[in-house]
């Protein structure tokens, strides 16, 4: 059996009346892939924020790697191991794609902005950091792109791009917020093949849209709509669920 | 996607070369025979003053992302607490007013910032200014603290180490040689902090603040350490300024210092401290032009200011790429 990485309980998050998130309860184990799915507004998106720390839930725990993070800020659950990539890229955009992994990686390095060493020294010579990011670049296949400017790369490697500044911060827990958005053919398989490559280290959560990549990749499915879990199982079982085809996969897959 | 604009970090040769050739030009200055030499030199020790002053906001403001319209609070506490620790009849050690005297704005700025470094964007800039005219008017409003008269310094500090006095700061050529000295210093101390381990966070801060917490930095301590490290440059300033014309009042602490100092550092260029040093220049010089030229310098100073932002967004530093890219020259690619 794999080991449970991060255990979420009946987590709920309300925007005044609304509960974007409603008593959901999310397991991530090691070596599995667990996708989240839902039709626009489910609170795929506001679930990924509180498990990272984004958002603070109203109610439920959160558990990370035997930690209570539930509440805790996004730096300290980072910290204890979790990375997640967004939705909507989230990089810097006026950095080349190396420096923008460097600083992710550096984030590891024991640093205590008020010690002067560290305003004097130089950051590209930090031996343990260049290797972490150099791993985590190669691993998302920029290693050709990393002396570009973020911002002018296209935009699947920009999507790379925020997968790489994810494992440079050498999380055991990946929050992926749908990799695969706007990518094209080509792309999307390479990221696929690198999402699976990532899974045996790992515990992953994935939102995405791509049905094609959730059935092909997924573990374990859980599908939600107004904030609430209607299913949760295999790929197989969900597909079955007469709920989840009238909700959601309906149209298309039915 | 349009090219994101970087900031100048790393500078074309051109901007070297201007550099290195304007420190020769200061360090030579002093050597030219002229009937105002004094005159000069007071002028170009508070313009190599203001340099130091407007580096440490160019910390916050192009650096950081932190614009604060209140940094002149510890150029002027730094100039008082020398004013304080100087005895009536005989000067201090400049070896440890200036430490205390720097440190003292640092401490401030570190209780500030406590509270300041929270805030971000427009409020941000409202607070700074809020504790920067609270301290104004703790000073301005108690006669103790020297009032809206100020106080005299009454001796420029003594240098002298271990007995030996080969640094005579009342000497006004030798004081201009420390204030280059510490110029050149300061500069170097800040461009290796712009890309040490420290500096690439504060960078990382400025361009997106939310990711770098996504991966694991506390950003606050870094901005408050960034607040306190400027406050503490700040202070290094007022001090040589309160030494070098030998007296300190409120408007040390001001809301126009305050404003003076984001104009010299967006005037000269954001987020190299080469762009602050050219901007207290310029600014200095364009000011003291355009004063004699008519009473009404203020307005003649508003249209040049306006003129440049408009014209050169990145400053006069970013001209200077400009050009260079005409060219086809780009030494920093």
């Amino acid at each position: 059996m794999s080991d449970l990485l991060l255990s979420a309980r009946s987590l709920t998050k309300r925007f005044g009346g609304l509960a974007a998130v409603n008593d959901v309860s999310v397991d991530l184990f090691r070596d599995h892939i667990h996708a989240v799915i839902g039709p626009n507004g489910a609170g795929k998106s506001t679930l990924t924020n509180l498990l990272s720390g984004d958002l603070p839930p109203t109610s439920g725990s959160i558990t990370l790697n035997g930690t209570e993070t539930a509440g805790h800020s996004p730096e300290s659950i980072s910290r204890l191991g979790l990375g997640r990539s967004y939705q909507k890229t989230n990089i810097f955009l006026p950095f080349t794609v190396w420096d923008n992994v460097r600083l992710a990686a550096q984030s590891r390095e024991r640093h205590w902005p008020w010690n002067p060493l560290r305003w004097i020294g130089s950051a590209q010579a930090m031996a343990g950091v260049n290797q972490r990011c150099e791993r985590a670049i190669e691993l998302a296949g920029l290693t050709h792109r990393s002396q570009t400017v973020a911002g002018t790369t296209s935009h699947g490697e920009q999507r790379q791009l925020e997968i790489a500044m994810t494992l440079a911060t050498e999380p055991t827990v990946l929050l992926l917020d749908e990799p695969l958005a706007g990518m094209g053919q080509a792309e999307a398989e390479s990221m696929i093949a690198l999402l699976q490559k990532l899974k045996k280290d790992h515990a992953m959560m994935l939102v995405e849209h791509d049905m094609d990549a959730v059935f092909s990749l997924a573990d374990q499915l859980t599908v939600m709509v107004n904030g609430q879990v209607i299913a949760s199982g295999t790929p197989a079982e969900v597909r079955s669920d007469p709920l989840v085809q009238a909700a959601y996969l309906g149209e298309d897959h039915a | 996607m349009s090219s994101p604009k970087a900031q100048l970090e790393k500078l074309p040769r051109s901007v070297q070369v201007l550099l290195a050739l304007g420190a020769v030009a200061l360090a030579a200055f002093p050597l030219v025979p002229s009937d105002s030499a004094d005159f000069y030199l007071q002028m170009l020790s508070q313009m190599m003053i203001l340099a130091i002053f407007a580096m440490s906001l160019d910390l916050l403001q192009g650096v950081s992302g932190l614009v604060s319209l209140g940094h002149a609070a510890y150029f002027g506490l730094a100039g008082y607490a020398l004013a304080f620790l100087t005895p009536a009849d005989t000067p201090i050690s400049l070896w440890w007013a200036l430490p205390v005297s720097a440190l003292g704005a640092g401490l401030a700025a570190l209780v500030i910032g406590f509270f300041v470094v929270r805030t971000h964007g427009i409020y941000f800039i409202m607070v700074t200014m809020a504790f920067a005219q609270m301290v104004f008017f703790l000073f301005f409003d108690n006669k103790e603290l020297g009032g809206s008269d100020g106080l005299y310094v009454n001796f420029r500090p003594d240098a002298t180490l271990f007995g030996w006095a080969g640094i005579d700061l009342e000497n006004k050529t030798t004081f201009y040689y420390f204030t280059l000295a510490m110029l050149v210093a300061v500069y170097a101390f800040l461009r290796r902090l712009l890309f040490s381990p420290f500096g690439r966070v504060l960078a990382g801060i400025r361009v997106n603040e939310h990711r770098m917490r996504a991966v694991g930095y506390g950003t606050f301590g870094y901005k408050l350490a960034a607040f306190t490290l400027a406050g503490t440059l700040a202070g290094v300033a007022g001090f040589l300024w309160a030494a070098q014309t030998g007296f300190v009042n409120p408007d040390l602490m001001g809301f126009h210092m305050s404003a003076h100092a984001i104009m010299m550092v967006i005037l000269g260029g954001m987020g190299n401290f080469a762009g602050a040093i050219v901007g207290a220049f310029a600014f200095e010089y364009v000011m003291h032009f355009f004063k004699d030229l008519t009473k009404h310098w203020q307005l003649l100073m508003g249209g040049f200011i306006v003129l440049v932002v408009v014209f050169a967004p990145r400053g006069l530093l970013g001209l200077s790429e400009k050009f260079q890219r005409r060219r086809g020259v780009n030494s920093d690619e």
